[in-house]
């Protein structure tokens, strides 16, 4: 039994690896922007939140909400006049372009809010649990999984049910031509990043909560969400969700056998998924 | 006075210059075709008009508006829409969202619409729903022209619709043609298939390295003049 409760905590950790990758997945699969401050901005939402709650005084739960459009528009001015100006032929520029951001971010941080950890306040929610058979799971755990797969199916819903989503299909695929019908790339890519960045508050709200964070973890949230989203097939949402529940398995099956294993055992998980699959799980037909 | 018409229009690709001070003209309700060789010039015509290709403003006017420096979605909601050379549907979208897609952001008054465009070429109702690239080459154009005449423009530049067609395939698709007049839209048809161009056309221009060579009314023009016009005096 204590394996099925290992497997079982390794998907639902899957969900909190999912929320970090799926803002990564999306940018990447409209305009094949590999963004390396990801994982900086993640953290950059835990802070917002952070000074949001003690400021306004108000539940984590709440302040998501007040910091998502603000987040939203932080990216959809980013990729505006930042980040479109290093998309082309080239893939060096924007990698070039957002590991300085990255370093700009952490350094920012770290002026402001120092090098000690923080967490996001806790309430009675964040240390509940529930009994299923034998197997108890804790509240948070489970929230984060579900907001992981609703993103997901919001995300999808996005993409296949709505003017925009035709739209970013189809800037994704010829940028020109879909300027010929009135699209203009620049304003879809802005729109992609600000609901990115949407998604990367809502992965902030589950980090602030579950873990302390500081201003240099950025770059491993954005490893965790990078392997997801290569185990899932560049693109794929669904496959991101299952990239970030194979880390999670992998990890948590890891630290069962041997505590120190935990982090090891998800990248290892990560380069057999690359052996046997090199475009990963799920790959678009035209990548 | 034309609707559309471009004035001493020139276009480069880096160093390279592909148009050489071009002037054509577009009236309303008027058809014309642009005919030419490999490398005449016809496609980059085509996408400077479109907007894909920017200009100096003057270089190219609509309904009395200096468009030249616009870009192409800001072209195409003027009323310019384009069927590109090589259909180039979009391969994440099905037939029926290739065809919505013409109409994004906007609302637009007319005759097309999904069920004009389907009684139009009524084998993409009945594939609406495949991937638009697992089409046929000729039913791939249908897509493609459709998309473009979902915004209902007020002109259409349709850019070699015959390329790579199997003759009956054409014909079909030229069938069209008249009726897309009918409705109201004015087009420049690039064709390097003379006698179709000729068929449609209410006037024509023939083009040789970036310049126009040769203009004026299918009757008009001799078949040794369109022949000198398209290979070159002395070839």
């Amino acid at each position: 039994m204590i394996w099925v409760d290992t497997i079982i905590q390794g998907i639902l950790l899957g969900g909190l690896y999912a929320l970090f990758a799926a803002g990564l997945s999306l940018v990447f699969g409209i305009m094949r922007l590999v963004n390396l401050a990801h994982g900086d901005l993640i953290v950059m939402g835990a802070y917002l939140m952070l000074v949001l709650v003690t400021l306004l005084g108000l539940s984590p739960f709440l302040a998501v909400f007040i910091a998502m459009p603000l987040m939203f528009v932080l990216g959809w001015v980013l990729q505006k006049f930042l980040l479109n100006r290093t998309l082309g032929d080239d893939i060096l520029p924007p990698l070039l372009v957002t590991f300085g951001l990255s370093i700009a971010l952490q350094n920012a941080l770290l002026e402001g809010f120092s090098a000690d950890s923080q967490r996001l306040p806790t309430n009675a929610l964040t240390t509940a649990s529930v009994d299923v058979g034998p197997i108890t799971l804790g509240v948070m755990p489970l929230l984060t999984f579900a907001s992981a797969v609703l993103v997901i199916i919001g995300l999808n819903q996005l993409f296949y049910r709505t003017e925009l989503g035709r739209a970013f299909r189809a800037t994704s695929d010829d940028a020109t031509t879909a300027s010929l019908m009135g699209i203009k790339p620049a304003n879809i890519f802005a729109t992609a990043t600000g609901i990115a960045l949407v998604i990367v508050t809502i992965a902030a709200l589950y980090l602030g909560l579950r873990a302390n964070f500081d201003p240099n973890i950025g770059p491993a949230r954005l490893i965790y969400a990078f392997e997801a989203v290569i185990i899932g097939g560049l693109g794929s949402l669904w496959g991101t969700l299952l990239g970030g529940i194979i880390i999670g398995v992998a990890q948590t099956v890891g630290a069962a056998v041997n505590p120190e294993w935990q982090i090891l055992a998800g990248h290892v998980a990560f380069l057999v998924v690359l052996l046997v699959r090199p475009r990963g799980l799920f790959p678009r037909a035209n990548d | 006075m034309a609707l559309l018409q471009t004035q001493n229009l020139t276009a480069h690709y880096g160093d390279f210059q592909a148009l050489f001070g071009v002037d054509i003209e577009l009236g309303k309700a008027e058809t014309v075709a642009i005919i030419g060789a490999n490398g005449a010039g016809k496609t980059t015509l085509m996408r400077s008009i479109a907007g894909v290709l920017q200009n100096d403003p003057r270089a190219v006017s609509f309904d009395n508006k200096n468009i030249g420096a616009l870009a192409a979605d800001e072209i195409m909601a003027q009323g310019v829409a384009m069927v590109p050379e090589g259909r180039k549907l979009f391969p994440s979208l099905t037939v029926e969202e290739n065809l919505l897609i013409g109409t994004y952001g906007r609302k637009t008054d007319g005759h097309w619409n999904l069920k004009t465009v389907y009684d139009l070429f009524p084998i993409l109702a009945e594939r609406r729903h495949n991937p638009g690239t697992a089409l046929s080459g000729g039913q791939q154009q249908m897509v493609a022209i459709g998309r473009a005449l979902m915004s209902n423009p007020r002109v259409l530049l349709c850019d070699e619709i015959s390329l790579g067609l199997a003759p009956v395939v054409i014909k079909d698709i030229y069938k069209a043609i008249p009726q897309i007049k009918a409705a109201g839209a004015s087009m420049i048809v690039v064709e390097q298939d003379i006698a179709q161009a000729m068929a449609v056309a209410d006037r024509v221009y023939c083009m040789m390295e970036g310049r126009v060579t040769l203009s004026g009314t299918p009757d008009s023009l001799s078949r040794d003049d369109i022949h000198n016009a398209y290979f070159g005096a002395n070839h």
